[in-house]
């Protein structure tokens, strides 16, 4: 299935994209997506870390992605 | 009353504060964050920020409903700023009204330092010799 996946902050410097569609197997997690994603883009590996949101809510390391999520990479937040 | 805003324009801390205001509040307190002009002493020339908008929104609603549950206070006000700041720009107004100041206090705190880790806002550090993302890789 394919996946629309939202880059903020410096993961949008990483991907190089505010937005990005990559494949993933049907019934895949956001581990595989982890793995998916830092396989493309090594340097999301070398953040301090980062956290996944699905459909605006911070994801688990094993919440199931569907292809109609909005799923997007959230590097560690610096607001205020 | 809940009341949290993500503006591009300037910020109005009387506004924060209108709106947090009542007859049976004897406390309205604010926390203001502006723009330093300066990070360990590297000069900072502008910050530019940058929001996932409708998850920052339901993250700082969300946060606001723990503070009303967590503290006795009536009213809370988040407004924060995008788009390119300079050095003494404000950033981001908290203001808590309620009946007595120690909970206005508290929760005035546990606002600030929770929007701080779970808000999906970033900001880049724009300095004379380069710029960084803050809190990205330390």
């Amino acid at each position: 299935m394919e996946v629309s996946i939202l880059a903020f902050g410096i993961a949008k410097d990483i991907v190089k994209a505010s937005k990005i569609k990559i494949e993933l197997e049907p019934g895949a997690d956001t581990r595989v997506l982890r793995k998916t994603l830092e396989t493309s883009y090594p340097a999301l590996a070398g953040l301090k870390s980062y956290m996944i949101a699905v459909n605006q809510q911070y994801a688990n390391e094993d919440t199931l992605l569907k292809a109609q999520d909005e799923i997007a990479i959230i590097p560690p937040v610096s607001g205020g | 009353m809940i009341d949290i805003q993500i503006l591009e324009s300037t910020l109005n801390t009387q506004e924060a504060i209108q709106a947090v205001s009542g007859v049976q509040c004897g406390a309205l307190i604010t926390f203001t964050g502006t723009v330093r002009d300066n990070t360990t002493g590297r000069k900072v020339l502008r910050l530019e920020y940058e929001c996932y908008q409708a998850m920052a929104l339901g993250q700082m609603k969300a946060l606001a409903e723990n503070a009303l549950g967590q503290y006795n206070i009536q009213h809370i006000s988040i407004h924060h700023r995008m788009g390119i700041l300079i050095p003494g720009d404000i950033a981001v107004i908290i203001a808590v009204g309620s009946a007595h100041r120690a909970d206005a206090f508290a929760a005035c705190q546990y606002l600030i330092d929770t929007l701080k880790q779970t808000v999906p806002i970033w900001k880049k550090e724009v300095f004379t010799d380069g710029e960084v993302w803050v809190s990205a890789h330390s």
